[in-house]
């Protein structure tokens, strides 16, 4: 009797828990499934105009998000590929020197990193890269500011799974007479590999959907551009862009909708990836 | 203390003087002993008497941790260990650690060449071949493993990984093997098997095997130390130590009063 009311009683508390991704998930599918196409997938989002046609007409709304999943895989990789060998080499570095001063204080540093609000790390790369180096907004601008909001975690990631691997591996490498740098490079870090993969992968799912730095850095662009000195669209500056026009505000759920299984993705390859490693 | 073997010419190595500090407990107090080439030498000694920390003075280990000294020489062929390379050295002298530790990247074909690949010694194929079926032979594995030698060695019993580790320290040519209990994670059959392998093995190789298990050193030792807190209090023929302990503390561990 007892163990049936603990019983009943995780099970409901789990409901509760997983409820809100169910109902998140259930409502975007029901506002949004009307909108997604193949047309939605690969054209540019629609003028303000045509989109008032079609709902006046009571036809789905033309056009499409590939200018913002253009924008949102360009701006990504670029931040994974600044942010995954600094992450890297400095997680590295970080377990190579556990007591260190300088080691402590690049760790409370990179801490303290992963606390700041994405909007003011996006300021930070308006001043320095739209400023000053692409002189306007900018895919690049963007990336900045989206792998400094990685980077925290690549390098905690990077360190804890070092951390976890035994240290009779590092030392049957040595004393195979293997040199310091290749033990690192040969055995630690195909050793941690999967897990360093599922820190990077998570890292990229964070700022998928980030919205704020990119309103200050990328701005937007109905078009796809691939020039990264040139203003960009990213899929959650699109949300955010059809939220703020009336005449678009139905594709809100289907543009969410896409992130969202974008970023379930993620989620789920790195699971597996780290299930893979037990 | 020791009495001198006068029978050990041309030792496969000498230790002279040798102290071993972590921080300033100093764990090993100026041992010299010279070890006689073609044997199976074992260090006995209770827990923490200092033989893990001796035997990993030899390969100069200890570099790694920042909070250990080492003082002292350790001869081998006349040269002083501490002023060689250490890939020169560790080439030298291989290494079998207590819990067997195949690297869990690298099929079983690789972890026998390891020493090779992560030196960046380039080999060819055949010679590859040569070499990894010469070592799984020499440990006995071959017959067990040739079928599935690009599988990953993690996938093999714990008494194959340690053979395989074995393997991969003869792989890369060492006339010295240090062993740091190496059959303690083990069971009676694993183990037997490798005992089995040492003395087989000690007709092209020196070994050095730490042990706790004193019936392991008087089966397969030909020469046994005995330690006791940091010291080296006895060195003699195996058969000799254990009929004959020249020291009280060396007769009281036999007889089992401690440890
Ligand atoms: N990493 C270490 N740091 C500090 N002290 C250590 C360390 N390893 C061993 N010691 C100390 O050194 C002594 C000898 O240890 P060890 O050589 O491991 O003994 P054994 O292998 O005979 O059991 C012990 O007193 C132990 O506590
Ligand atoms: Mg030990």
């Amino acid at each position: 009797m007892k163990d049936k009311i603990v019983l009943g009683l995780v099970i409901l508390l789990s409901l509760i828990t997983i409820s809100p991704i169910i109902l998140i998930i259930g409502e975007l599918i029901m506002k949004g499934y009307r909108q997604i196409s193949l047309d939605f997938l690969i054209q540019n989002t629609p003028d303000t105009y045509s989109a008032m046609t079609a709902i006046a007409n009571g036809e789905r709304i033309p056009g499409g998000i590939a200018n913002g999943i253009i924008g949102s895989l360009i701006m990504v990789a670029m931040a994974a590929i600044i942010a995954i060998p600094l992450g890297v080499i400095t997680g590295v570095y970080l377990y190579e020197n556990p007591g260190k001063r300088m080691a402590n204080f690049t760790r409370n540093i990179s801490d303290i990193l992963q606390g700041v609000p994405s909007i003011v790390l996006g300021l930070i790369s308006y001043l320095w890269v739209v400023k000053h180096i692409t002189n306007g907004y900018s895919a690049l601008a963007g990336s900045a500011s989206l792998a400094i909001m990685m980077l925290p975690m690549i390098v905690r990631s990077t360190e804890e799974t070092l951390k976890m691997i035994p240290d009779s591996l590092k030392e049957a490498a040595l004393a195979l007479g293997t040199p310091y740098h290749k033990v690192i490079f040969r055995v630690l870090i195909p050793t941690g590999f999967s897990g360093m993969l599922t820190g990077i992968l998570l890292g990229i799912s964070r700022v998928l959907g980030e919205t704020a730095p990119l309103m200050l850095t990328a701005l937007g662009s109905s078009m796809i551009n691939t020039n990264i000195t040139k203003p960009t669209s990213a899929m959650p500056l699109l949300i955010w862009e059809f939220y703020n026009d009336p005449n678009m505000i139905d594709l809100i759920w289907s543009s969410s909708l896409m992130l969202m299984i974008m970023v379930l993705l993620l989620n789920i390859i790195s699971k597996q990836i780290a299930g893979k490693r037990r | 203390m020791t009495d001198t073997i006068a029978d050990i010419k041309n030792p496969a190595l000498s230790i002279d003087n040798l102290s071993i500090w972590y921080d300033k407990n100093k764990a090993v107090k100026n041992v010299s002993v010279e070890i006689k080439k073609n044997t199976v030498t074992a260090i006995m000694g209770p827990s923490g008497c200092g033989k893990s920390t001796l035997l990993r003075a030899l390969n100069r280990m200890h570099e790694l941790y920042d909070n250990i000294t080492t003082e002292g020489k350790v001869l081998i062929h006349d040269d002083n260990i501490y002023d060689m390379s250490t890939i020169k050295l560790r080439r030298e002298m291989g290494m079998v650690f207590q819990r067997p530790n195949p690297f869990p990247t690298m099929s079983i074909y690789e972890n026998v060449i390891a020493g090779y690949k992560l030196n960046g010694i380039r080999l060819k194929k055949k010679e590859k071949d040569e070499i990894v079926e010469r070592s799984l032979r020499d440990v006995a594995l071959w017959d067990e493993v040739k079928d599935s030698l690009h599988k990953k060695g993690t996938f093999l019993s714990g008494g194959q990984q340690q053979r395989l580790c074995i393997a991969r320290a003869l792989a890369f040519g060492p006339e010295i093997i240090l062993m740091d209990e190496p059959t303690s994670a083990l069971d009676p059959i694993a183990t037997s098997k490798i005992e089995d392998l040492l003395v087989k093995l000690k007709e092209s190789y020196t070994i050095i095997l730490v042990t706790h298990n004193m019936t392991q050193a008087a089966r397969i030792s030909d020469y046994s130390l005995f330690m006791y807190l940091g010291e080296l209090v006895e060195y003699g023929k195996t058969k000799n130590m254990f009929t004959n302990p020249k020291d009280p503390r060396t007769e009281q561990y036999l007889t089992g009063k401690f440890g």
